[in-house]
């Protein structure tokens, strides 16, 4: 009973200083629901359930000089085998220098500045699994040096070891007709032991954030080969360099934004390139809500890469922030393929609920009549999202 | 630095030599003493409690940590860590203010951890959802309003200079504020910010003031009510703490990312 209560008074007292030890995170119940059959009869129908739970361990030590971080990431779906899984987002010991730091473990490292894709982010793979927009990834082995100079911070990233793209299953959804299945092939002889090497350097000039990179090694996205039975796609993951550059220019209440990137690979050497605007207005409508206004244009000469969606595409949205209590927003974007025809749309309203609850109801469409365009394997994927998520921390 | 803490306080002797101060005159030597007498922090680290309370009465928390560096000749340094609402706990802000034009800020996700640059046009929307505008929570630096004396008022026990400060940034969300000011510390005791339409929009008082380093003094209890909406916010501040040895390599995206 006394232990309970101090341990109530610790837990109250944890809006003060900055914690030693931390245990945190989200639990959240995802519910889908796709109105048509996919265009795989093995393919489930209609709603599916999933949980997932995301705990973060933290603990601090020497003055903060040295942290420990442990952040898991355990899900369990109703329908689709391939999203039940335990995955390591971050298990990493950071020390921290006068002028450098070195980080090394499992980690998540995020490039780049555009909103619609993420080019030059090429440290972590996607994990396709849990959603298709590319902001979910697999935790990657890595020593990480970073140095901060007066001239920029220089971070230098050793990789061993490489994840593999994670796929819907059979019987999963958002995924084409034929489901990537079986173990991945490599162009490289040691397969995803191979070790790849980055190079960063990223500053502030003024208005201008610079990012200028170099990555060799295994490249994250893979070619997908049907194989002999023509029941499946393989992954095959090709060896690459790649230069990149991502530049953000915020002038007043517009950001302007650019990605690109030269890749060497033994098939072609190919480019490609994402830039646009994020335009917002503040208090609209005589409200205290922002509306922020998106437009992004995407481009990609390969010739190979067929699970790329966005060759020549357009890319539109607008972001309606309410600054209520609630933190209420409502997010909407639309891809349109200046080639095939094929579009996009994706609608998401969000809002907290309490102190430590949040809501958020996601609808994304898929329009394609062309059968060259790979949207047009997504056609019967329309899906309606609910997710609630709980969240907790406590420290000492 | 020692000779504009002297020209400034040889100003703020001016009105007892010369009959023909102006009130403008008077209000920003009132405002040059103010940042003179708050000038020399170093840098410091407090927590904040925010309690918002709708017309309702229904109230939510927000709790945040920050550190601050203070800049010669520029405006402060801060990183701003968030706790609750827990659902955006771990982002936080690093913000390099200026005293003229924009300030600069990157913000980092924590759930893709992300840093991005924003833009910090948006002065006069709400901070967290609460009473307080961004605006209302950056550093005080002179240029940033023209002033105009208006009267001496008891305020409590002490007297206050009663200032009018007009925004000299259009991206300002109040005409004008009309700032209490007590005589023996220059110590805020009251503002009230006037809308665009310039009728009265918030009122802020502060109270429970406390002195650190045997010199600056902050108030560690802040309300702001709303008169139009009806709402309110409480803002508390607890273990502040002055020159904690803080300096600019704990003020950049690598101490960013890594803010706890």
């Amino acid at each position: 009973m006394k232990r309970g209560l101090l341990l109530l008074c610790l837990l109250a007292s944890g809006w003060s200083t900055a914690a030693d030890w931390e245990f945190s995170g989200s639990a959240t119940l995802e519910l889908r629901y796709y109105p048509q059959a996919g265009l795989d009869v093995r393919q489930y129908d209609g709603g599916n359930v999933s949980l997932i739970l995301e705990p973060e361990f933290y603990r601090s030590f020497n003055d903060g000089s040295d942290t420990l971080l442990f952040a898991p990431y355990l899900q369990a779906d109703q329908h689709d085998a391939a999203r039940n899984r335990l995955d390591i987002r971050e298990l990493t010991w950071v020390h921290v220098g006068a002028d450098w730091e070195l980080r090394s473990g499992i980690r998540q490292e995020y490039w780049g500045v555009t909103e619609f894709q993420h080019l030059v982010d090429v440290i972590n793979q996607f994990d396709t699994a849990v959603d298709i927009d590319n902001e979910d990834k697999l935790g990657q082995p890595m020593v990480n040096l970073s140095l901060v100079r007066d001239w920029g911070i220089v971070d230098y990233y050793l990789l061993p070891g490489f994840r593999a793209r994670t796929w819907p299953g059979v019987s999963g959804r958002l995924r084409p007709p034929l489901p990537v299945r079986g173990p991945a092939r490599y162009q490289s002889g040691q397969g995803d032991r191979h070790v790849d090497h980055a190079l960063r350097w990223s500053h502030t000039l003024g208005d201008v954030d610079l990012g200028v990179a170099w990555f060799k090694g295994t490249n994250r996205e893979p070619l997908l080969l049907s194989d002999e039975s023509g029941s499946r796609l393989t992954a095959y993951y090709e060896q690459m360099q790649q230069i990149s550059l991502d530049a953000q220019a915020t002038l007043g209440d517009w950001l302007w934004k650019l990605e690109a990137y030269h890749r060497a690979a033994s098939r072609e050497d190919y480019n490609a390139l994402q830039a646009g605007f994020e335009y917002t207005r503040y208090g609209v409508f005589g409200s205290d809500a922002d509306l922020g206004l998106l437009l992004e244009y995407g481009w990609n000469d390969s010739e190979q890469l067929s699970f790329n969606l966005f060759q020549n595409d357009l890319f539109a949205g607008f972001r309606l922030a309410m600054n209520d209590t609630q933190s209420s927003e409502l997010l909407a974007g639309l891809s349109q393929d200046l080639d095939g025809g094929g579009q996009t749309f994706l609608l998401e309203g969000s809002r907290r609920l309490g102190n430590d609850w949040k809501a958020s109801l996601t609808a994304h469409w898929f329009q394609a009549s062309q059968p060259q365009d790979p949207l047009y394997y997504f056609r019967r994927e329309n899906l309606l999202e609910f997710r609630l998520s709980y969240f907790w921390s406590s420290s000492h | 630095m020692n000779k504009r803490i002297l020209l400034i306080a040889l100003l703020s002797l001016l009105p007892l030599f010369t009959q023909a101060e102006t009130p403008q005159e008077k209000g920003l030597a009132i405002a040059r003493e103010a940042k003179a007498r708050d000038t020399g922090w170093k840098d410091m680290q407090a927590a904040m409690k925010m309690v918002l309370k709708n017309a309702q009465g229904e109230k939510s928390v927000r709790t945040l940590r920050i550190k601050a560096l203070e800049v010669e000749g520029d405006g402060d340094k801060s990183l701003t860590i968030f706790d609750q609402p827990r659902d955006v706990k771990g982002t936080a802000l690093l913000s390099f203010s200026h005293p003229v034009g924009d300030d600069e800020q990157w913000l980092y996700l924590p759930a893709l951890k992300r840093v991005k640059r924003i833009s910090s046009r948006n002065k006069s929307g709400p901070f967290m959802g609460s009473e307080f505008a961004y605006e209302d929570l950056t550093s005080f630096e002179v240029p940033k309003y023209r002033y105009t004396y208006l009267r001496d008022e008891p305020c409590g026990e002490e007297t206050c200079f009663v200032v009018e400060q007009v925004p000299t940034d259009k991206n300002s969300g109040y005409t004008r504020r009309i700032a209490w000011l007590d005589q023996s510390h220059y110590r805020l005791h009251k503002v009230e910010f006037y809308d665009r339409k310039n009728s009265l929009l918030k009122t802020l008082t502060f109270s429970n003031y406390q002195q650190y380093l045997g010199k600056f003094w902050r108030a560690l209890r802040m309300e702001m009510v709303n008169h139009q909406n009806g709402k309110s916010t409480v803002l508390e501040w607890r273990d502040i703490r002055f020159d904690t040895g803080l300096s600019d390599k704990d003020f950049n995206k690598n101490s960013l990312k890594r803010a706890r």
